[in-house]
Formats: structure tokens, sequence, C-alpha cells
């Protein structure tokens, strides 16, 4: 079929126009800079690297908007704002329509400790003698709304954030502090432990992180360790934090640190109710209440721990941030957390010696994740490995969406939460503490792809419904994927093969299928 | 004999563009089939056989132990003077077991003390020694596929999964297909192909192209199950059906699937990391044993006369601790129970190296111990079901002689 060609010159030209009609809103500034890296110091090793490609990894996909930012920028200026070492200047912000969709849900405008007081009223409803199905009824279905709140508000910001690299991070980190959304009510608490747990940490200090999933109802609740108390240990959290969350199964504890460790995690839980702390006598200076965070002394097992060589002697809750350190400056801990890093953000069998150099980076840095991050996206490993790794369920099907829709704002995450569901990774959804797989072995098998492939037809005939308001009313239209971006950047790498298929096309929706559907768009 | 060296050359040299929906034709109820049905999440299988005759179990498991002595619909169904049976099993599993289709391996497992459920799992389906080096992109049910057909291409097999497993991933491309939810596809045959060229040369290619056959022959099965339900629904409305569920669904999809195509099947179910509340007679994993059985009955069911040469192996990763928790639940052990049922199974029996449950047989005073390597017991299984020579075994599990427990 005949496509219209712009000469590459015009269409930069036209690029650049237009990217200074959106640039002048410039975007939330960087937080408060802690790192122990200068922004004059990042991306050594970025000079011969294909710009798209750069955002191709570095973001949930490259889209129109993303091109222009990279070119405009130069890729160490870019890299500097993704890592947020740089105010995000000349960059246009999320879409308005996006922020008010992520401003009127029930997560935004509530704490979790509202809504967990609210849901406890309907639950007390729905278990009360002579209740109605339909009180049971509306008490799960709160739950799922919220959890769709959740899924929805990751989404829209997976799409349209300018901070990229942040929302990869908060999936990667999520995925590694996992909870899985089918536990109890833990529904109810999704979006407050991304947003405070998981969010404000994700380019900051690892020991952050361990400090702040270890104090969220979310965790406390799927690890079970809110049941963990003085003669009734539970050592389900103990031997994750250990196994999943730092030192990694091969890391050299024993089962008796994962048994200490538990001793240590007596008493660690949370409380929703709005009541006076309990009387606890002389454990009463012990107490710590913190939101829904409760520390309770008389659950405590106070004898003294030998926790990985160490003596920790039984004095309360502050055994737990001494076992954190331990864990979070352990050789172990900087190996496990830069190899999954690694793999993450280079792919598959990351070699030894990077990732022997990311330890490094994290050990003399105390765990700074921007500095790992650095070190990495400098190191040639990285570079090399542009444009060759496999996108798992969450890169393709955001990736296709950004390509196709751009900082069009969607009205409708139904779609992609089902996509996410039927390709086997959706957001919340994974019901072990390991997360999501990060290599491709997990994700490439036959009957991935062929999903896949009607998830692409999906998009590209734009009939999913991702234009359908709550009201029922639906704007359909199919994307239009042959457009400059096409033309100044993704024609340049298709294959002969991807290229003679796509002439076979009888129709624009079919040519959008196919090109979303190309082995091209398979690889970041 | 070949030696291990050779074989591996041979299965080398042929091992290249193999598919496995290609190699096969419809399978007659004579050809042997083997499903092997991996728990996630480490069950309780002292739950699961229960130990008749120990003071200590009673002791230990204050609010999680079953009643072994009533004859009631909560009570243990005993099977011998030593072990019992959960009692949601007492309409789905145990009518098998008593027809001689059933056997219990107590004390199974792998020598892997992590306790850790995803390293543990990861190792049995590797199938590999422990120590020394390992393949970590060879699982054993793909050699055993690999080995299988080699000559024959008898034996097509299929990972009803969203996702390939471990077991299932190796030299030999091995599709998947996960029925717990079927539709159709949006993608027409010519875009398909159109789609098949993109990929010519690519390092998916394999991958696209199985996809596309599994998608057509699921396809037809499903279709034809779906004229079959109705014509079913009509003639015998429900009479002695057991209603199936979420993992019975899924089950006799599977049952249609391997009857009519595949040989070798692999399917997971997962829930059973019962740390809190897992419940006694009833409760969390009461449940989750009745939708287990219910969904091999159905199996079994759907799979008509090619039952008779049906073989199913129900594994988890490791048992729990043989004391309950603080929460009246379990934590990470090692020894389990493993099942083997099918019409070819010569069952009715509880088999393997076993000893007396008390405290001091318990592996670090907490777990049941391993006192049945799964690999010699499946090495013994595989080596009579299909007659495999030691260096074909050696290929599926080195360095393991198959040991004969007298499954089949």
């Amino acid at each position: 079929m005949q496509l219209f060609q712009l000469s590459k010159q015009r269409l930069i030209i036209a690029g650049l126009g237009c990217g200074l009609l959106l640039c002048i809103v410039s975007c939330s500034s960087a937080p408060a800079n802690t790192s122990t890296v200068k922004a004059a110091s990042v991306g050594t090793n970025l000079g011969s690297v294909m710009p798209e490609l750069l955002v191709e990894r570095l973001s949930w996909g490259i889209n129109t908007g993303s091109a222009m930012q990279v070119h405009q920028l130069g890729t160490v200026r870019y890299l500097q704002q993704q890592l947020q070492l740089a105010p995000m200047t000349n960059v246009p912000d999320m879409p308005q329509a996006v922020k008010d969709q992520i401003a009127a849900m029930t997560i935004t405008q509530k704490s979790m400790v509202d809504i967990a007081a609210e849901l406890e009223q309907m639950r007390q409803a729905s278990d009360a003698n002579g209740s109605t199905e339909e009180a049971r009824k509306n008490y799960q279905q709160e739950l799922n709304r919220l959890d769709r709140e959740a899924q929805s508000r990751a989404i829209l910001r997976a799409l349209y954030s300018p901070q990229q690299l942040q929302e990869q991070l908060c999936w990667f980190w999520f995925n590694h502090f996992n909870v899985f959304q089918g536990k109890a009510n833990i529904r109810a608490m999704l979006g407050d432990y991304e947003e405070n747990a998981i969010r404000p940490h994700v380019l900051g200090h690892f020991r952050d992180l361990l400090i702040a999933t270890s104090h969220h109802p979310a965790m406390l609740r799927y690890l079970d360790n809110e049941q963990n108390a003085l003669n009734h240990p539970n050592e389900n959290y103990a031997r994750e934090i250990m196994e999943l969350h730092s030192m990694g199964v091969d890391g050299g504890y024993t089962q008796r640190d994962v048994q200490e460790l538990a001793r240590i995690l007596t008493g660690v839980g949370f409380n929703f109710k709005r009541e006076s702390p309990p009387r606890l006598g002389r454990l009463q200076d012990q107490y710590v209440r913190n939101g829904a965070f409760e520390f309770n002394p008389r659950r405590h097992d106070y004898g003294d721990k030998q926790f990985l060589g160490h003596t920790i002697k039984g004095h309360g809750l502050g055994e737990l941030d001494e076992a954190i350190d331990l864990l979070s400056k352990n050789p172990a801990t900087a190996h496990f957390i830069s190899k999954k890093l690694a793999l993450f953000f280079v792919g598959d069998a990351p070699t030894p010696a990077l990732v022997d150099r990311l330890a490094a980076t994290f050990l003399a840095t105390d765990g700074d994740i921007k500095a790992v991050l650095n070190t990495m996206f400098s190191s040639p490993e990285f570079v090399n490995s542009l444009g060759h790794q496999f996108k798992d369920p969450q890169h393709y099907v955001y990736s296709a969406l950004r390509l196709a829709y751009d900082d069009k704002p969607i009205l409708n995450t139904a779609p992609v939460i089902n996509w996410l569901s039927r390709l086997g990774q959706p957001r919340y959804g994974k019901l072990t503490p390991d997360g999501y797989p990060l290599t491709s072995t997990a994700w490439d098998s036959p009957g991935q792809m062929t999903t896949r492939f009607d998830i692409a037809k999906a998009i590209g005939n734009g009939s999913a419904g991702l234009f359908r308001t709550d009201s029922g009313m639906d704007y359909p239209g199919f994307p239009k994927l042959s457009n400059v971006l096409y033309f100044t950047y993704l024609q340049s790498i298709l294959s002969q093969n991807t290229l003679k298929s796509l002439d076979q096309a009888n129709s624009p929706q079919e040519w959008n299928t196919l090109l979303l559907a190309s082995p091209e768009m398979m690889v970041r | 004999m070949m030696d291990r060296r050779h074989f591996l050359q041979a299965m080398a040299a042929t091992s290249l563009p193999v598919l496995s929906s290609q190699l096969f034709a419809a399978q007659s109820p004579a050809q042997p089939r083997f499903l092997f049905v991996f728990l996630r999440g480490g069950y309780d299988a002292a739950s699961l056989l229960v130990p008749m005759s120990s003071s200590f179990y009673a002791e230990v498991r204050p609010n999680i132990g079953l009643n072994r002595i009533g004859s009631d619909a909560n009570s243990v169904i005993g099977l011998n003077s030593d072990w019992g049976l959960h009692p949601a099993l007492r309409d789905n599993i145990y009518p098998l077991y008593s027809k001689g289709q059933a056997i219990f391996i107590p004390f199974s497992g792998t020598d892997d003390l992590s306790r850790s459920h995803f390293e543990t799992q990861d190792s049995i389906e590797l199938g590999q020694p422990l120590q020394g080096h390992r393949d970590l992109s060879s699982g054993f049910l793909n050699r055993l596929a690999t080995v299988l057909n080699k000559d024959s291409n008898n034996f097509p097999a299929m990972s009803f999964t969203d996702q390939l497993p471990l077991i299932m991933q190796g030299s030999m491309q091995i599709a998947n297909t996960g029925v717990k939810n079927v539709g159709k596809s949006a993608i027409d045959a010519r875009q398909s192909q159109l789609i098949v060229n993109m990929y010519q040369g690519q390092p998916l290619s394999k991958q696209v192209d199985e996809g596309f056959t599994t998608r057509d022959q699921v396809n037809v099965q499903m279709n034809a199950m779906q004229t079959e339900d109705k014509y079913k629904e009509m003639t015998d409305a429900n009479r002695n059906a057991i209603s199936t569920k979420g993992f019975g669904v899924e089950a006799r999809r599977i049952g249609k699937l391997m009857q009519q195509q595949y040989a070798i099947g692999f399917v997971d179910v997962g829930g059973w990391d019962t740390h809190v509340n897992q419940g006694n007679a009833n409760g969390n994993l009461a449940n989750r044993f009745k939708e287990l059985g219910d969904g091999i009955a159905a199996f079994s069911d759907e799979m008509g006369p090619a039952w008779n040469n049906t073989v199913v192996v129900v594994v988890s990763e490791f048992g729990r601790t043989f004391r309950e928790n603080g929460n009246r639940g379990t934590d990470h052990g090692h020894g389990t129970v493993y099942w083997v049922l099918g019409g070819a199974v010569r069952g009715g029996k509880v088999v393997g190296e076993q000893v007396a449950v008390e405290q001091r047989t318990l592996l670090q005073n907490r777990d049941f111990p391993v006192l049945n390597e799964y690999r010699s017991t499946l090495g013994g299984l595989f080596t009579r079901m299909y007659g495999l020579s030691p260096s074909q075994l050696d290929y599926v599990f080195a360095g393991v002689k198959g040991r004969d427990l007298g499954l089949v």
C-alpha cells in the first residue's frame, strides 16, 4: 500500500516546532537530591547511541513526544532528567485529562486508614447475622473497585508520565517487593503500598525500601507477619526478606538466621482501628504506632538474637532497624539486587563483571539506586544491549499503546487490564512473593506469541473500547501508526520480511496490526 | 549399549527443527499418556495422607489435625493400618483408589533442603543433579519428550499453561496453551501467514509457527467439546456428574486434548502455601483438595478408554512442618506425598520406603524426611511405562538408576 512519505529533514523541523509548542509547561522538578551521583558524571558512554534506542530502554516505549524530547535534549540531558538529577524542563507534563482521572480516584482522595475504616464497616455489615448476600457482594465489589483504581493509575502513569524511568522502577520495585491482590483485603492497601512504600524510594537508597515495605500493612498481611508473635512464630516473611528481598537464596544465610529474623519480627504488625494504645504497663514506652503500622511489645520476643553472626540485643522495634542495616550492607544483597537490576535493564544473563561493578557501586554508596543505575547506564554492556532485549507483557502492551496513541489520553483502562491478564502478567496479580520472572524465556512461549498477536489486532483496529467513557459513550477509531515517528525511526529498523508483509496489508488497520505484531515490536 | 555421551550426540544431531505439534497424528487409546500435575506452594501432605497410629500427630496438630477414629463425612478415610486419606477426596480420588487406580508415595521429594518454593520448584523441574554443572534451560519433561520422539514422533507434548514452565523448556520446542479460558483467535489465516513470514529467520520463528499450529488444533477440540457438552446436558442432566469449577473445568479440557492429541502433558495448580488458618476437614486446604480431586476425576472421565493407558503424577515442591505453627497453619517443610493415578496404575496401595511418624523420625525435628527421591521414583516409572533403555533414562535423569516401585 502507498503511504505518504515525508523527508526526514522536514519531519525533524516539524517535530521541533511542535515540541516548542508543547513544552511551555515545566514538569515536576526533581526531588531533594540526596544522591552521591553528580549530574556531570552521567551517561559517559552514550555518545554513539541511537537516541531512540535509549528512549526505548529507559521508558515504557518510544512515542512521538519522547522521540522529540531526546532529540532536543540530547541523550545525556535526557538521562539526567530521567535519573532526576536535573530538573524536568522543556518536557510536557501528563495530559490534564489523565491527571483528572487520577485525581478523581478514591485512592487519591482518601487515606488508606480512612478507606480501611469504611471497608471495616462494610465487612461487619456483611458478616453480621442475617446479613444479605448483597452486603457481602458490596464489600467484595468495593475491594475490586479499589484494586482496579490502583491498576488504572499505574497504567495511566506508565502511558503518559514524563518520568518514564521512575514509572518503570515503580513496577520493578513493586515486583521485587511483591504483594498479591487476591489475598484477604490487600486490594484496599495496594494503592497506598505503591504510592507510599515503593514510589518515593525507587531512586533512593535500597535500605529505605526495606524499611518502608516492612512497615506497610500490605506486606505484613501478605507474608503473614501480622500473625508472627512470641510463642506463635511464623517465619514466612522472615524467610522471604532474606531469600527474595535482600540476600538471595544463595546468599549464605542459614535456617537459623531465618528463625532468628522471625523472632526479631515478632510483634511487627498493623492496626486500622482508631483506638488509643493498649495499656501495656512497663512496656508502654516500647509501643509504636504510626498510621496503620503498629509494633506491639506484648507480642514481641525480647530475648537476644544471633543474626548473620551478630548478636542483636532484645530491645523492641529497634532490632528490626539493626537487622535491616545488616541486610542492606551485606555484599550478598549488593550482588543480588545488582543482578536483578541488570536483568531488568540489560537483559538475560548479564555478565558477572557487570554485576560485580554494580555491586561495588552499591556497597560504596550505601545502596544508592541512582548511583547503581548510573554505573549500569554508563557501561558498554548496557550500550551494546540496546535494541536486543525481549519485552515482557507489561512492556509489550504499554509500548504498543504509547506508539499508537502518544499523549492522547485513553478513557478506559479495562481493555489494558484484560490484555495484561491474558498475557499472564497482570499488575498486582502475581500470587507468589518472588514476583514475575525477569528473563525472556518466561515470556516468549508459543501461546504467549499468539496472544500478543490478538492484542496487536485489538489495538491496531481501534475497536477495544479504550475510549469508552463511564457513561457508555464510545469514541472508536483506529490509531495512525504510519506517522512521523514511523518514517523518521521505525521504518529504518524493520527487516525486509517485515516490510514485505506490511506492503501486503489490506487496510490501515491491518497495517497497524502487522506492525504491532512484528518481531521488531517484541524487543527494545 | 550406547553410552550417555554418544546418546547425547545422537540426540543433538536430530533435535534441530522439531516442533512438537507437527509430530503428530490423532492418538489411539492404546498410546500411553502421561500428565504431570505440579501443586505449587508446597501442599500439606500430612493432611492428605494422615498417619493413623501416630499419637504424636494429635499432639502437635491440636487445631488442624483430622479426626482419625470416626466414620462420618469429616473423618479420615482409612487406607491401611498406617495411613488415612483426607475426607475431601472421598467422592473423587477414593473411588479411584478402591478400583486400584491410585497410589500414594509418602516421604517423597528432593534432596534440596533450601525450603524455598522457587529454588525447590526449579530444581525439581530441571531434574538434574544438585551438585555440579546444571543446564538451567533444560527441564526433564522436555528431555523425556526428546527421547520418546527421537524415532517414532508419537509422543506430542503440551504444557497446559499460559507460560512455558521450566520443566518443558529445552532443546525441543514444546508448545503451551492455557485452557482456563479459551476463546477464539482474532487473527485470521491470511494474517497468520503474513505474521509467520515476518518472523522467518528470526529467533522467535519456532515459537510463532508452533503457536499458530497449536491454536488451530486446540480450537478444533474445544469446538467439538462445546457441541458434546450441549449434547450431554440434554441427555444426562448432571447424573452422577461431579460438579466442576476452577481446576475442574481446566482438567476436563486437558482430558479432551490429551485424549485426542497429546501424549505428554503438564499443568500446575497454585494456592497451597497454607501458613495461616489452613482448616482441617473443612476450610482452605480442604477446598483445595476437593477442587483438585474433582478435577482429576473429571480428567479421567474425559479420557474415556484412553484412561486405561494413562498415568497422572501429582507432586509438590515440598511438604510442610509436621507441627502446626502459631497461626493454625504450617510452614515450609521437606518430605511430601506424591500421587500416581490412572487406569494403567497397579494401585490401591501406599508404597515406597516408610518410617513410623514420631518426633525422632522427623528431619531436623520438624519435617517429614525424604526417603523416596523423586528422580529415581519417576525414572522407575518412565522405564516401565516407555521401556526406556538405561542410556535413555540417563538422558532424562543423569546419573539415576530408576527404582521400580511397581507403579504400573
